[in-house]
């Protein structure tokens, strides 16, 4: 396992960390995920979840203060990383407007939301 | 109608300009005493349309973006984001949604879209190897009368 792809980083005004456990690859995301910043993180993320081919890929948006519609790809690029490897995707602590946001991408129609996270209709 | 107060500014074609971009145009129409969440639609649509100057117009290579926001009276405000690149032939086809001519880079094809949700009006024009310029317009909501929040 490569363990240098796990820890924090910094692309633009997006910071993120990565940590592993057991089946569980979370990723907490914070700060403002543009163009600028989702390039790197995806290239990260994607390093991180081929070295430790994790069940679950949980991103938590819960530090996220602004997101454009470079995050809707990122989310989208993720889902189909982990159904490649046969896992699922996780999707966390979005505010409303990332939900809004999330929703006009269609991600709403999909499985990640867990239990009471769905995008409100 | 003249605007009351116009603010220009031109970056490279950067992506670490995108967040400048947004900054610099929500820091001008604070003036306005706008809400918070007026704000945060200003500066997704002024993102949104940047990123489109340089991944769409300038296909991430070398040129300029010029960013002009205007006050009008009624608490009218535009936005426009002015590239030089390669133009859009069929404007009808860039604003559908979903549509993108960067799959590799993961677009989402969402960038007219979510400017035309957060913005009252986006307005495009373009011409192949003439640039792109989006406009959008906004009215912000009327100032609460004096005393009402106390």
């Amino acid at each position: 396992m490569n363990t240098d792809v796990f820890g924090s980083m910094s692309a633009g005004c997006c910071r993120c960390t990565i940590d592993s456990r057991g089946e569980l690859l979370s990723v907490r995301l914070s700060g403002e995920i543009d163009q600028a910043g989702a390039a790197p993180l995806r290239e990260r993320i994607d390093q991180a979840a081929e070295s430790c081919l994790p069940q679950t890929l949980m991103l938590d948006f819960s530090g996220v203060t602004f997101m454009d519609s470079s995050g809707i790809g990122l989310i989208m690029g993720r889902y189909r990383l982990m159904q490649t490897m046969g896992g699922e995707l996780l999707v966390t602590g979005a505010s409303p407007r990332i939900r809004r946001l999330m929703q006009m991408g269609g991600l709403d129609k999909l499985p990640i939301f867990g239990g009471g996270e769905k995008p409100r209709q | 109608m003249k605007a009351i107060n116009t603010m220009s500014l031109t970056f490279d074609s950067l992506e670490v300009n995108e967040s400048f971009a947004r900054s610099a145009a929500a820091g001008f129409f604070t003036q306005l005493d706008p809400t918070v969440e007026e704000l945060c639609d200003i500066r997704t649509a002024v993102s949104e349309a940047v990123t489109n100057a340089i991944v769409h117009g300038y296909r991430r290579g070398a040129g300029k973006v010029r960013l002009t926001a205007r006050i009008y009276p009624g608490r009218k405000i535009t936005v426009a984001v002015r590239d030089s690149g390669c133009g859009i032939a069929d404007i009808e086809k860039a604003m559908e949604p979903l549509y993108t001519t960067d799959p590799e880079g993961e677009r989402s094809g969402l960038g007219f879209s979510v400017m035309q949700s957060f913005m009252d009006a986006v307005r495009v024009s373009s011409a192949p190897g003439k640039g792109t310029t989006v406009t959008m317009q906004r009215t912000l909501s009327p100032l609460p009368e004096r005393g009402e929040a106390e």
